[in-house]
């Protein structure tokens, strides 16, 4: 008799952890859904609302830069002058631009400025916004008429979005930047060459994919550290397992898996 | 003032916010705008472009973006890929109006598959001088694959391999001929050395050796003979030299022959000066006899009118002489 009546509290124990985890993420493409909604939604960018989103835009954006961009840049020497050397060595130098945009500004760049964001902003972000809801703040906000999702969680949102897509792009144009000169030194002579070899790699398809990429890593790293999936809230309670490592997780799963399909869509 | 627009607990105050974080935003939708402009240039969108269509037997490697370039530097962009009804491969190609006049009648476009990296598309415009190729102009392309050529070149190398086995096989020709040199080597070293080698028999290696002897007194003799003809070469030579200066030196037949005939030209021009004065002699001469002809003419009436007086003194005389008494002769003579 003790046997089936533990299969049958295993299985339910998995059918529990399954439908937590389906909840999860079901609550993380509804707080997604909800977010291109509001971002499409002129309601979001109204009189009032505008000066608050700017300024999450500057907050989120503005500390990261710097460092992240002197961070990028020197890491992008490094790996510029290993593909130079290297192709060089071989007497590949043809492919030396190819593989340094291909690699860098295609792969590496975007996924870095996803996971800067990711620890230095968008994590902490979540962390106040549950303090917020659990202080209460969301429910006055909602007895008061006011949407705390487009008040609250919808700037912060934006916020990381934004500070992805800009680290991104300014350290795209910085690797670019290196990688001309690293090549061609301090001369103008090489600008059409390296021109058409920049063109030539993005292609509408990779281009599409490129920015497809990004903005989902974008979405992710700030939808995610939002949500407080079911499973997060009894670990919480249980205290086995801090739900910061498990939200960490889940967030690096879905960097993962973008990164994976992009190298698909890529290269297939 | 809403709760959500307070900065969070622990950040410090910005100055102006709302304003960097406008000029923030502006920067970033710039350089958004400036990257997405340079990607379109770098893919040509901004270029006035004109076609080339290249017709392949396969277009195995050609991908759509590749580089058409000439003389090494990219002149355009392969921008479609197509199968002709007749089954050959066309690849559609953007060339830049500004690089177009690379391009002329007489082009030819090649395909060079290397053993690494991507087929190349390159063009060959020998004749710059040619009309510019026209707008949608369709050309053959050349192929070249450096990997098709590796069966042929193992086939080849394993002919080559095979004929060097059978070559230095040990009942090889090669290795029997080896053989005999090593023993002709032997004879060559031996006493005989290669008169041996060659005649294998002493009496005529010796009558060899007798030949040379023979030879070389020969040589001796001629050698004398040679001096001789040198020595009489030499005095031919001094001979020669003497008759030189006989002939055109400074006292020779030659000069002094010039000479005379020098003189001979001075005596001809003084005997066409003396002829000159005798025709002048003459004609004074022809002048004498004219006034001569006068003159006789004026002496015959002065004859007549001598005799005439003579006849008077004559008549006179006699008168005289009959008159006159002591006359002993009345005949009077003339002087």
């Amino acid at each position: 008799m003790n046997q089936p009546s533990s299969s049958t509290n295993l299985l339910h124990h998995w059918l529990r952890v399954a439908s937590r985890w389906s909840l999860g993420w079901a609550q993380v493409v509804h707080l997604g859904a909800q977010i291109l909604v509001l971002a499409l939604s002129p309601s979001s960018y109204r009189r009032v609302q505008r000066p608050l989103v700017v300024q999450s835009l500057y907050r989120a954006t503005r500390p990261l830069l710097s460092s992240f961009i002197w961070l990028s840049a020197l890491v992008a020497l490094v790996i510029i002058r290993i593909v130079v050397a290297t192709s060089l060595t071989y007497g590949l130098s043809r492919f030396a631009l190819d593989v340094l945009v291909r690699t860098l500004v295609l792969e590496l760049i975007p996924l870095s400025a996803a996971l800067v964001v990711a620890v230095r902003y968008s994590l902490a972000a979540g962390d106040e916004v549950r303090g917020r809801r659990a202080a209460g703040e969301f429910n006055a906000q909602l007895k008061r008429g006011i949407d705390p999702t487009r008040d609250i969680i919808f700037p912060r949102v934006l916020a990381s979005c934004f500070a992805v897509i800009t680290l991104a792009l300014l350290s795209s144009v910085i690797t670019l930047v290196l990688t001309y000169l690293s090549v061609y030194g301090f001369a103008l002579w090489g600008v059409d060459a390296f021109t058409r070899a920049v063109g030539q790699v993005f292609s509408p398809v990779i281009a599409l994919i490129f920015l497809m990429k990004t903005v989902f890593l974008a979405l992710a790293v700030a939808v995610i550290p939002m949500v407080t999936t079911p499973r997060e809230l009894a670990l919480q309670t249980s205290s086995r397992a801090p739900a910061d490592l498990t939200r960490l997780a889940r967030l690096l799963a879905v960097i993962l898996l973008i990164e994976v399909l992009s190298l698909v869509g890529n290269y297939y | 003032m809403d709760p959500s627009s307070q900065p969070p607990p622990g950040t410090p105050p910005v100055a102006h916010l709302d304003l960097k974080a406008q000029a923030l935003l502006l920067c970033v939708l710039l350089l958004f705008a400036l990257a997405v402009g340079y990607v379109l240039f770098a893919r040509g969108a901004f270029e006035r472009t004109q076609n080339l269509v290249l017709v392949a037997d396969h277009s195995e490697g050609v991908v759509v973006g590749m580089d058409l370039t000439f003389a090494g530097f990219a002149i355009g962009r392969v921008n479609r890929i197509e199968l002709s009804p007749e089954g050959n491969a066309r690849i559609i190609v953007k060339v830049p109006d500004k690089d177009a006049h690379w391009l002329r009648e007489s082009s030819v476009f090649t395909m060079e598959s290397g053993l690494v990296g991507a087929p190349k598309i390159r063009a060959y415009s020998g004749i710059l001088s040619d009309p510019a190729l026209p707008d949608g102009a369709v050309r053959k392309l050349l192929a070249g694959d450096a990997a098709a050529e590796i069966p042929k070149l193992m086939a080849s190398v394993r002919d080559l391999i095979a004929n060097l086995t059978a070559l230095t096989a040990s009942e090889s020709p090669l290795s029997a001929s080896l053989g005999n040199v090593q023993k002709l080597t032997d004879k060559l070293q031996g006493p005989r050395g290669a008169l041996g080698m060659v005649f294998g028999d002493e009496k005529e290696a010796q009558k060899i050796i007798t030949t040379l002897d023979r030879t070389n007194a020969l040589l001796a003799r001629l050698d004398g003979l040679a001096l001789k003809a040198d020595s009489l070469a030499t005095t031919a030579n001094g001979l020669a030299t003497k008759a030189d200066a006989q002939v055109f030196g400074a006292n020779g037949v030659v000069t002094e022959t010039r000479a005379t005939v020098v003189q001979l030209n001075a005596l001809l021009s003084d005997a066409r000066n003396s002829l000159k004065k005798v025709d002048g002699v003459l004609q004074e001469a022809q002048a004498i006899a004219s006034n001569t002809r006068e003159a006789s003419a004026d002496l015959g009436t002065l004859r007549g009118e001598v005799e005439a007086s003579l006849r008077k003194v004559e008549g006179l005389v006699n008168e005289i002489n009959r008159k006159w008494p002591f006359k002993r002769d009345a005949e009077l003579r003339l002087p």
